[in-house]
């Protein structure tokens, strides 16, 4: 696909780094002539320097030609214009990336309106996530599939977990309605067979209803129930999203933030939400504000390093469920051996919902990526297919399938129910089916099978 | 310095030699010749060493500035060395040294030669001669990014240090495109030229040899005269296409894609075309006298600048003999060059055009001293970076142009010879003036002189910096 990206910052970069990994042809326009030559100095896209709402800048980029324009550039309206532009002037679909919450209850009408293929707003994408996580403190990832019917959920093996050294095909008869569908260890991503041995210190994915998984967990001993209070260090977009959210379902939230003004700000659109002026870095400030007993933190600040601090800090002296937003930093082998829960990275949740409507726009066959997370830095990949029309694939029970290696079939969500899929079941139209891949970037369910 | 990745790099570009090395196989099979087997045995040799080079894919593929300038004046200089041998084992080039200088010559497409008669070569030997300018012209290194998918972005990096010109781009997305476009382009022109010489009644294997010679601008001839006996037909053919190889690709890109008016558009391109129609004039004028009619002065006065600004080095009479006047607008043609984004050597147009403009822009700067002001190419203000890099790549040719005269000057022979045989190496020509002139070779140097412009050829094909990082201790340092 011929994919045309207006914006190189942070985003940008991460999407052009993923979707050039895919053999498309992609071109990115910015003003910043030094931040285009960085970028194709190091990915395989060529660069035009320039700026996108201009026709000819476009041109230039080749609209005539692009099935698709990416507008992720600092700007909201920039980018819907851009947008809007790249639509009159070529034939491809458009997306855009708007991030003001003046917007975004407009969302669905600026879409309809200009016609535009998705508008992604990774704050309340990032918001979402986190959320996901206060309801689910015991998982340190959920991705989820079918609606909200599966949940893939990352949990680390601790040091009194009666899963070390049991077998991955003893754990049915621990619990029945679950399945193993990866294991990180030390770096490396695995996807285990009944004969695999768990370890302390790994990181293990299952494939679950949401309900069984909560059974599991407690059976495990890990298993909580959601966070009943939570504190948000620094008052962004993010933040406001995050505590609008908890305070819909009940959690007591406290946002501590540092500028006067977006205090007044927030207190105003958040009545039910405690909102604190001061530095979220003080620790009498926090002790003050009771963090030893908060069961929620999350650290949201502009600065990566203050928010893995403080994270740290909140670890050590609570047994709160923690949240960092890593925006910028990219040192993943270190930050992974800190030990810091769970991670939000804002600019891959944003880059992945991109990759998926590219992926599924690439293969308008039988079937659509419905969902697609990368994992564990992009070693594997959860997708969700939905099966449309019949295939080489659809009604043979899995176990006569040749399925590549390195590829599981995790579940399988038929009519209603969720099936955590044996030997002898198959898939069947209308179904959906979440699948795990390692080391293989697939777009279409029919890639499963060994060529 | 990523050594691994540098030896896996070479090691393609030697598999790929012993494949290219096969053709000349073929063609002494054609003509039953004696020593058949010189050129299959290296092929062989090349391959297998590239295989076992080339074997493992390294674990860091990490390919920076560094290690692509490094990989690309090793490869160029390893290809040189086996590309060689063969001329010593058919006999053809005793002299080991001497076959290296020839190999180097025809890889940059400089067309300089140490035989006073190449009539006596064979076949397979000559068309080997004539295959390397081919070879050599577009870059091996863009070859093989067009045939495989190296490492992704970062095999801009080899591209950027094969490729001429102040700045390299890419015409689309991906360099394996961009890579292949080009060479398709290439074979293209090539095809064209051989169908419109075998028209004209030369033989296929002529034909050949010379279209290799011209696209890439390099200039071995398969005749002692170089084209000097050839019909009128031949030479304007030639002419034309020797002019049309020195424009920049982007132009054929564009036109191509239908967008004739971004290709007409292209400043480099029109500087170019002026500067020749300007040179031929002037110089048809001067030499009016020597030749029997306006048409005779013309066509010669067009083969020569042709064939010098685009630094082929074919050449149609002796312009050694030619007025003051017009052997120097030829010694400026050898410096200008040809088009940046072509087969050609030289300085580039656009660098030219870029120096003219600096020009304008510090004297202008002296009227209004805090004024700000961008140079300007195509309606784009060029980045000051490529500014400077043009401006240091004057300075070290320059002192490259000094430090090779002065060492030249130790075989004691004159100051014509010794200062135009480095410009005719370093632009990548061939001929020279005086006892370097058109009519005679290279033999005259000592062993050391023939290193000296070995270098001169590889520094000036790959501009200069490839070459000299390889003078840089620093840059062999493991740890940094």
């Amino acid at each position: 696909m011929y994919i045309i990206v207006v914006g190189c910052g942070k985003v940008g970069y991460t999407l052009v780094e993923q979707l050039s990994g895919e053999n498309h042809n992609i071109v990115v326009v910015d003003e910043r002539a030094e931040r285009v030559q960085e970028l194709t100095e190091s990915l395989d896209a060529m660069g035009v320097v320039g700026n996108g709402i201009s026709h000819q800048t476009l041109m230039e980029a080749g609209i005539d030609k692009a099935d698709l324009l990416v507008a992720v550039t600092g700007s909201d309206e920039q980018n819907l214009l851009c947008c809007v532009l790249a639509k009159k002037a070529g034939h491809c679909n458009a997306i855009a990336r708007v991030r003001n919450p003046i917007y975004h209850k407009e969302l669905e009408f600026l879409q309809k309106e200009f016609g535009l293929a998705m508008i992604i707003n990774p704050e309340s994408a990032a918001a979402n996530e986190i959320a996901r996580l206060f309801q689910f403190p015991s998982a340190l990832e959920i991705d989820s599939f079918a609606n909200g019917h599966v949940e893939l959920l990352h949990f680390r093996i601790g040091k009194n977990s009666p899963l070390i050294h049991e077998k991955v095909m003893n754990i049915r008869t621990f619990h029945h309605n679950i399945l193993v569908a990866m294991v990180k260890r030390n770096d490396q991503v695995i996807i285990p067979n009944g004969e695999f041995v768990f370890e302390e210190g790994d990181i293990a994915a299952i494939a679950a209803d949401p309900a069984e998984a909560t059974s599991f967990f407690k059976k495990l001993g890990i298993g909580t129930g959601r966070v009943s209070n939570a504190m948000i260090i620094g008052g962004g977009t993010i933040a406001y999203y995050l505590a609008e959210k908890l305070i819909a379902t009940g959690i007591h939230t406290t946002i501590i933030e540092v500028n006067r003004e977006r205090c007044e700000e927030l207190s105003d659109k958040l009545p039910n939400a405690v909102i604190v002026h001061g530095d979220g870095t003080d620790q009498n400030l926090l002790l003050q504000e009771g963090l030893p007993n908060a069961e929620g933190f999350a650290a949201l600040t502009g600065l990566d390093e203050e928010n893995i601090l403080l994270s740290l800090y909140a670890k050590g002296i609570s047994n709160a469920k923690t949240m960092t937003k890593i925006n910028r930093i990219k040192f993943t082998e270190v930050i992974n051996n800190l030990n810091l829960d769970s991670i939000v990275y804002p600019r891959l949740t944003t880059a992945a919902l991109i990759t998926k409507y590219v992926r599924s726009m690439s293969n308008s066959m039988g079937s659509n990526v419905e969902n697609l997370y990368r994992l564990e830095d992009g070693k594997a990949e959860a997708l969700e297919f939905i099966i449309h029309e019949s295939s080489p694939v659809v009604g043979i029970p899995l176990h006569q399938l040749r399925i590549r290696k390195n590829i599981l079939i995790a579940c399988i969500y038929h009519r209603g129910k969720v099936i955590i899929p044996g030997g002898n079941d198959c898939m069947q139209i209308g179904d959906s089916v979440v699948v795990i891949a390692a080391n293989h970037r697939i777009g279409d369910i029919n890639e499963i099978l060994e060529a | 310095m990523n050594y691994s990745i540098i030896r896996y790099i070479i090691g393609w570009i030697l598999r790929f030699e012993g494949i290219f090395l096969l053709l000349p196989f073929l063609v002494s099979l054609i003509y039953r010749e004696e020593c058949f087997y010189a050129f299959p045995v290296v092929s062989v040799g090349c391959y297998a060493v590239g295989y076992l080079f080339s074997f493992r894919k390294p674990k860091d593929t990490s390919l920076y500035t560094r290690e692509g300038f490094m990989s690309v004046a090793l490869g160029w200089i390893i290809m040189s060395i086996a590309g060689a041998i063969p001329f010593v084992i058919n006999g053809d080039i005793p002299n080991y040294v001497d076959a290296l200088f020839e190999t180097i010559s025809g890889l940059t497409t400089t067309g300089a030669s140490i035989l006073s008669d190449v009539e006596c070569l064979s076949h397979s030997g000559l068309f080997w001669r004539s295959f390397t300018h081919w070879i050599g012209g577009m870059g091996v290194f863009v070859f093989i990014m067009a045939i495989l998918p190296l490492m992704g972005g970062s095999s801009m990096n080899l591209m950027k240090a094969e490729s001429p010109g102040p700045s390299v781009g890419k015409l689309v997305p991906r360099v394996k495109d961009t890579a292949k476009i080009l060479y398709i382009i290439y074979l293209g022109i090539t095809i064209a030229e051989t169908i419109l010489l075998c028209c004209g009644g030369m033989s296929l294997f002529e034909s050949l040899t010379t279209s290799f010679g011209t696209v890439g601008t390099g200039g071995f001839g398969i005749r002692n005269s170089s084209l000097g006996e050839c019909s009128t037909y031949v030479q304007i053919v030639v002419t034309v296409f020797m002019i049309l190889s020195g424009v920049n690709y982007t132009f054929y890109f564009y036109l191509l894609h239908r967008k004739f008016k971004s290709a007409f558009s292209i400043e480099e391109i029109r500087w170019y075309f002026v500067i020749i129609i300007g040179s031929i004039l002037l110089i048809s004028a001067n030499i009016r006298h020597m030749y029997p009619t306006y048409g005779d002065a013309l066509l010669h006065s067009g083969f020569q600048v042709g064939s010098i600004i685009t630094t082929t080095g074919f050449s149609t009479t002796d312009f050694d003999l030619w007025p003051q006047l017009s052997k120097t607008i030829l010694l400026i043609l050898m410096f200008l060059g040809a088009c940046a984004g072509s087969t050609g050597g030289g300085m580039k147009v656009s660098r030219f055009a870029i120096y003219t403009k600096t020009i304008r822009k510090e004297l202008s700067m002296l009227i209004h001293p805090r004024a700000i002001k961008k140079i300007k190419m195509d309606g784009h203000s060029i980045p000051h970076e490529v500014v400077r890099s043009a401006n240091v790549f004057l300075a070290v040719y320059c002192v490259i142009v000094l430090f090779s005269t002065l060492l030249l000057s130790i075989d004691n022979y004159g100051f014509t010879t010794n200062f135009t045989a480095t410009v005719a190496t370093l632009n990548n020509i061939g001929p020279g003036f005086d006892l370097v002139g058109p009519t005679q070779n290279f033999s005259i140097f000592g062993v050391f002189s023939k290193f000296v412009l070995m270098f001169n050829m590889l520094a000036g094909r790959l501009e200069l910096f490839p070459m000299l990082i390889l003078f840089y201790p620093s840059a062999w340092r493991k740890h940094q």
